[in-house]
């Protein structure tokens, strides 16, 4: 009588990767400080790999659970939620980015900023070259996620799935590869100046997350090619869209308040 | 049923130790494992205290000196180590914010009793829940590595107060304080992903005919607890994460000379800081309701007052952050909406005093173990919230402000409310956690000793506070003996109260009575209350039906 279920929720297996992403995490992070005092970053990439690892391992396993029907119905509804709110963290974790550009540009420093936005010794990009490019690069992304999507939902168009897939991919990296290029010609440095401090910081987190979020297209598509996802059930590749459309949301944001307002 | 449980008891044998303790995906052992870390954290950071009361019983330095700390006053020179203070107060106040009081509300209680409130078989991301916990256990790690790492002033830790303010933190040399940011990012992210799995749990997995407005108040107050943990906490990364820029690469968000500003760091923690002070006290609130009710015999009154003044409380927690920051030269009119804000939250709180009140109103009230504790939270958390309403005027705050006022007050919101929580929570679950029971009388004495202690020791820092002793000093003048001996001893006695504390546990964990009543305070309006002591491995594996749970009359 002990394991008749007659519930659909998902009860787990134990696991070891939380523990061992727990402990890689404190070695990385403790690595990281011994790095940043001149102590090499040994132990810090000792604990990369071993995060790097438990997650390559730990969503192995969900996808496994996935095929063999444990993901029912309301499991993937609380996988959705999940997702949501893990995504409603990370804007709040931009707010404070944005909170710290808006601040420096309504209210300038008299030191240094002499009391203007941009600081006067600081030159800036022209928003409508490069960065309008990679508005639309990001734009044109996120349409082909979507289209993948629809490909994917109203008629199982495997063909369509992959073309947008691939499309939105490579899209992605073209941004990272242009983003890279902008901050090399930057005439501003990172240390030293605030205007370069929100530039980098807010920027660099969104570029950290378009490249989280291209990897998680890619894994997506290599799935599509494993013959994942049906048009009924395919939380990793609706988890992976919402993802990159917040990415996009994060740079519409950027652009529209760190390039053209604040530049 | 009594079949099912003596499986599940069987089942849990079959497990080994690493797979149970090291490996779970169970939520109720990882509360368990919540529960015993947090109180491991909880007995480093009182040894911190306890020995800066020592310090602080007479004035002049006696203990911590240069040449070396000691236990013991003797007649040798004695040259003042205030980074050892310094290092003794931020230590105490990051592990008591994020690694004690957190992880024993709503890690501990709140994984083991949320999901059971709500008739669910675990949480909805059970795996999920299991690195909460440990990354929790890596940030508790971390932060006591950054106590025990090379910091300022050529001394082993950092000695910046826990909120980390800059310039302080971002010239403070040493590893400790990186150390210290990293601690700070690891528990956030433990607590994040613990809220996101809460949050889950509690909107996907309820009992069939369970809605919103049936939920218990426990579950309901880990709920909003798991929203402003959500919200909050990953604004606090983005600033900490600033810190650690401007201290390892030279950015300068809080260097006026690169044209940053220190303000902006004070404004951002504190727009995390006050949600975090309903993050630790909310879930209190949930579990005062169910002791209150309990031993009064009725139904908590106002149930549905109650849970939206929580859902209120949660949101005016976002809007009144600057109440912390009066004196940093705000403007008028910025002053005044924050000390508007402030006061406006008295109402919601006076709700829930006020119910509680009506709630043993006309009761047949008994006082066992946790209902003292009840009475001593209400009675203690009034007498704090009071404060709270004279600190926010930003006028009276001009003559308070870092003072021993500031710090009488928050403790008895924070030491004495939550923590009285904490131990409500622990002697009402306890049977059922464990299958045995306390000693009534130790209980009783335990909750005696502690809450004479407690006031002994906070109630004389309002006096201090009048007369304009600063907080977070090694020393002071002669003028404020009286009242910091008084109030050491009161620490003393509180810490006597605690040592008795694990005593009893450890000595009803081994040879408590049995107890196999699941009802055992005779309260049946909760679905604990039907599993046997304790719960099998795997609870709710049939789904309850309504008739187990919905013992109230309609709202």
């Amino acid at each position: 009588m002990a394991h008749v279920k007659n519930h659909d929720y998902h009860i787990l297996n134990p696991s070891v990767w939380p523990f061992i992403g727990a402990v890689s995490g404190f070695a990385m992070l403790f690595g990281a400080v011994l790095w940043m005092h001149d102590n090499g970053p040994w132990l810090f990439f000792i604990g990369l790999a071993g995060v790097l690892y438990t997650m390559f391992s730990w969503w192995s396993d969900v996808v496994e659970e996935s095929m063999v029907g444990d993901h029912t119905p309301v499991v993937r509804i609380g996988l959705r939620y999940g997702f949501i709110f893990f995504i409603m963290s990370e804007v709040m974790f931009f707010a404070a980015w944005f909170w710290s550009f808006f601040k420096h540009a309504m209210y300038p420093m008299a030191t240094f900023s002499e009391g203007q936005w941009p600081p006067p010794s600081i030159e800036t990009f022209d928003p409508w070259h490069l960065p309008l490019i990679n508005t639309l690069i990001l734009l044109c992304s996120g349409a082909a996620a979507t289209w993948a999507h629809h490909a994917l939902v109203h008629d199982n168009n495997r063909r369509d799935l992959k073309m947008g897939l691939i499309i939105a991919i490579v899209l992605g990296l073209v941004f990272t590869v242009f983003q890279a290029y902008e901050y090399m010609h930057a005439s501003f440095g990172f240390a030293g100046n605030i205007y370069g401090a929100n530039f980098f910081m807010a920027t660099g987190f969104h570029g950290a997350h378009v490249i989280i979020g291209t990897i998680f297209l890619f894994i997506c598509l290599l799935r599509v090619y494993r013959g994942h996802f049906t048009p009924e059930k395919h939380i990793g590749f609706e988890a992976a869209a919402w993802y990159w459309h917040f990415v996009d949301v994060v740079w519409l944001f950027l652009f529209a308040a760190v390039y053209i307002w604040g530049g | 049923m009594a079949d099912s449980a003596i499986h599940g008891h069987e089942h849990e044998d079959n497990r080994g130790f690493f797979t149970r303790w090291f490996m779970s995906t169970n939520h109720k052992d990882i509360g368990v494992l919540y529960l015993v870390v947090g109180g491991l954290a909880g007995f480093i950071s009182v040894t911190f205290t306890v020995y800066m009361r020592l310090e602080l019983m007479e004035p002049g330095v006696q203990y911590m000196c240069l040449e070396g700390a000691r236990l013991l006053a003797s007649a040798e020179e004695c040259t003042p180590n205030g980074h050892l203070w310094n290092v003794l107060i931020t230590g105490h106040g990051i592990l008591m914010m994020f690694f004690v009081v957190i992880p024993a509300l709503f890690g501990g209680f709140g994984n083991y009793f949320m999901p059971l409130h709500i008739g669910a078989p675990d949480m909805a991301f059970p795996r999920l829940n299991n690195l909460s916990f440990w990354l929790y256990v890596a940030g508790t790690s971390l932060a006591v590595a950054s106590v025990m790492a090379p910091g300022g002033n050529d001394q082993l830790g950092s000695g910046v107060g826990w909120v980390l303010y800059p310039p302080l933190s971002t010239t403070e040399g040493g590893m400790s304080m990186d150390l210290a940011i990293f601690a700070v990012h690891v528990s956030g992210a433990s607590s994040i992903l613990g809220a996101i799995n809460i949050i889950t749990t509690f909107l996907n997995m309820r009992a069939p005919g369970m809605t919103l407005h049936k939920v218990p108040l426990f579950a309901w107050s880990i709920f909003v607890t798991a929203w402003l943990i959500l919200l909050a906490l990953p604004v606090l990364a983005g600033a900490i994460t600033m810190l650690l820029t401007d201290r390892n690469f030279g950015t300068t968000f809080f260097d006026p000379s690169g044209g940053g500003d220190p303000i902006l760091y004070q404004h951002i923690l504190w727009f995390f800081g006050h949600p975090e002070v309903y993050i630790v006290i909310v879930p209190a609130f949930g579990i005062i309701s169910h002791v209150i009710s309990t031993f009064s015999r009725k139904p908590i009154f106002g149930y549905l007052p109650m849970v939206y003044a929580m859902v209120a409380i949660g949101g005016l927690g976002f809007v009144v952050w600057a109440h912390h920051m009066y004196t940093v030269g705000m403007s008028l009119t910025q002053q005044s909406y924050f000390m508007l804000a402030t006061m406006v939250i008295a109402v919601p709180t006076g709700v829930k005093i006020f119910s509680w009140i009506a709630t043993m109103w006309g009761g047949s009230v008994t006082f066992e173990t946790p209902m003292l504790w009840a009475f001593g939270f209400l009675f203690l958390f009034t007498v704090g919230g009071v404060t709270g309403i004279v600190l926010s005027q930003a006028g009276v705050d001009r003559v308070y402000h870092d003072t021993y006022y500031v710090v009488a007050h928050f403790h008895y919101v924070m030491s004495l409310g939550a923590v009285f929580g904490i131990f409500a929570g622990i002697y009402y679950w306890f049977t059922k956690m464990t299958g045995r029971a306390y000693p009534e009388w130790a209980g009783k004495l335990h909750f005696w000793t502690f809450f004479i202690g407690a006031n002994i020791t906070f109630f004389p820092q309002h006096f201090l506070g009048r007369q304009g002793m600063p907080r977070r000093y090694i020393d002071y003048p002669e003028a404020f003996a009286t009242w910091n001996y008084v109030s050491s001893i009161g620490a003393f006695i509180s810490f006597a109260s605690f040592l008795f504390f694990i005593g009893m546990i450890a000595y009803s964990l081994k040879f408590g009575r049995k107890v196999t009543t699941p009802a055992y305070w005779g309260d049946e309006q909760t679905l604990e209350w039907t599993l046997p002591n304790p719960p099998p491995e795997h609870t709710f594996e049939i789904l309850p039906t309504q008739d187990q749970w919905d013992k109230q009359p309609h709202h």
